[in-house]
C-alpha cells in the first residue's frame, strides 16, 4: 500500500519523534469507523450490552456469556497465532506488534472494582456506547459515571501504587 | 432471513465479536481496546490539564478511539431500529428511576476509575490481551469476575 499520500505519516520538522504506528490515515480511521458499527451491531444482537444477561451471568443461571467471552478469545488467539506466525501486516503495509500491558497492583485492585460496575450498571465500557446508541438513555448516567472514575484517577494516580 | 431478527446465538456472536481482534489489526493497524476512549475524552475536555494523566495524554495518536466508540454507538443504533424484531430495553425497567440514576452513576464511576487503574476492560485486558498470551490480562479477568461475582452474590439483595 502507497502511504505516501497520506500527510500525516510523513515525518513532520517540527515532530521528529512521530512513530509510524500513532498516526491514523485516513483510510485507517474510515476502517475504525466501520468496525465500531460492526461491534455495535454485535453488542446489541448477541444481548452482552444488555443487564439482565451480564446478572444472569455473575448468578451462573446461563452459560451465554461465558461461552460468548471464550469463544472470542480462542478465535482471536487463533487469529493472532497466525498473524504473527505468518508475518501479516496491516492493509498500509505496517507490522502488527501487540504491546503487552504489564502487571502492577492496579490490575487486580482495579480489575476488581471495575468488575463491581460491570455487574451493577450491566456494562462493560464497550456496551455503554451501544445502550446510548441504541436509545437507553439512562445510559448516559453511565458514562458519566465513568467519566468522573476517570477524572478521579487522572487525579489520584501520582498517589496510587502501580 | 428470520433469524437475523432474533438475538444471535452465541457461537456466532463469540466468533465475530473475537474477529475484531484480527481485523481491527489489519484493517486499521489498531489494538483492540475500548476503556482508554475514557481517557482520550477527558484529555479532550482538559488539554491543558495539569495532570500527567490528561495533559500530556498523546490526544492526535488516540483520536481513532473516539471515532471507534461513536461508531459502536450508530452500529447499535442500526441493529435496534432494523435488525430487531423486538428490541428489548437494555437496562430493566427498574433503572428508569432517580435510584437507578444513582446506582449508574456509582456503577460507571467504579468502571471508569477500575478500567483506568487496570490498564484495561474486558477488551483490552479479556479478549485482547488473554488472545495475545499476556499473563496480567488474564489475571485482570480473574479480578473483574471476582469483583462482578462479589458484588451480585453479596450486595444483590441490596442492589437489585
Amino acid at each position: 500500500m502507497n502511504t505516501t499520500l497520506d500527510p500525516a505519516s510523513q515525518p513532520q520538522g517540527d515532530q521528529p519523534e512521530q512513530q509510524p504506528q500513532k498516526t491514523t490515515s485516513p483510510l485507517a480511521y474510515t476502517m475504525v469507523l466501520l468496525m465500531g458499527v460492526y461491534l455495535g451491531i454485535l453488542f446489541v444482537k448477541s444481548e452482552v450490552a444488555r443487564w439482565e444477561r451480564i446478572h444472569d451471568m455473575f448468578l451462573f443461571r446461563e452459560p451465554h456469556m461465558y461461552l460468548i467471552i471464550t469463544t472470542a478469545i480462542v478465535v482471536a488467539m487463533a487469529a493472532m497465532w497466525m498473524i504473527k506466525r505468518l508475518k501479516i501486516k496491516s492493509i498500509e503495509g505496517k507490522p502488527i506488534e501487540y504491546t503487552p500491558k504489564r502487571y502492577h497492583t492496579g490490575v487486580v485492585i482495579g480489575g476488581t472494582l471495575f468488575g463491581a460496575g460491570w455487574a451493577i450498571t450491566g456494562a462493560c465500557p464497550g456496551p455503554i456506547y451501544a445502550q446510548i446508541g441504541g436509545g437507553q438513555w439512562m445510559a448516559l448516567f453511565t458514562l458519566a459515571g465513568a467519566l468522573l472514575g476517570m477524572f478521579a484517577y487522572a487525579a489520584l494516580k501520582p498517589k496510587l501504587p502501580h | 432471513m428470520q433469524w437475523l431478527m432474533q438475538p444471535w446465538p452465541w457461537w456466532l456472536s463469540g466468533i465475530l465479536i473475537g474477529l475484531t481482534v484480527p481485523l481491527l489489526y489489519l484493517l486499521a493497524g489498531k489494538a483492540f481496546g475500548i476503556s482508554t476512549s475514557l481517557q482520550e475524552i477527558g484529555a479532550l475536555c482538559s488539554p491543558n490539564s495539569k495532570l500527567d494523566y490528561l495533559g500530556k495524554f498523546d490526544r492526535k495518536a488516540n483520536l481513532w478511539l473516539v471515532v471507534f466508540v461513536v461508531g459502536i454507538a450508530i452500529g447499535s443504533f442500526i441493529a435496534t431500529r432494523f435488525l430487531s424484531r423486538d428490541p428489548k430495553p437494555f437496562l430493566p425497567a427498574s433503572m428508569e428511576s432517580v435510584g437507578g440514576a444513582i446506582k449508574l452513576l456509582c456503577g460507571g464511576f467504579l468502571i471508569g476509575f477500575g478500567t483506568r487503574y487496570a490498564g484495561g476492560c474486558t477488551s483490552g485486558h479479556s479478549i485482547t490481551g488473554i488472545s495475545n498470551l499476556n499473563w496480567p490480562s488474564l489475571l485482570a479477568t480473574v479480578c473483574f469476575f471476582a469483583g462482578g461475582l462479589a458484588v451480585t452474590w453479596g450486595l444483590g439483595g441490596l442492589l437489585f
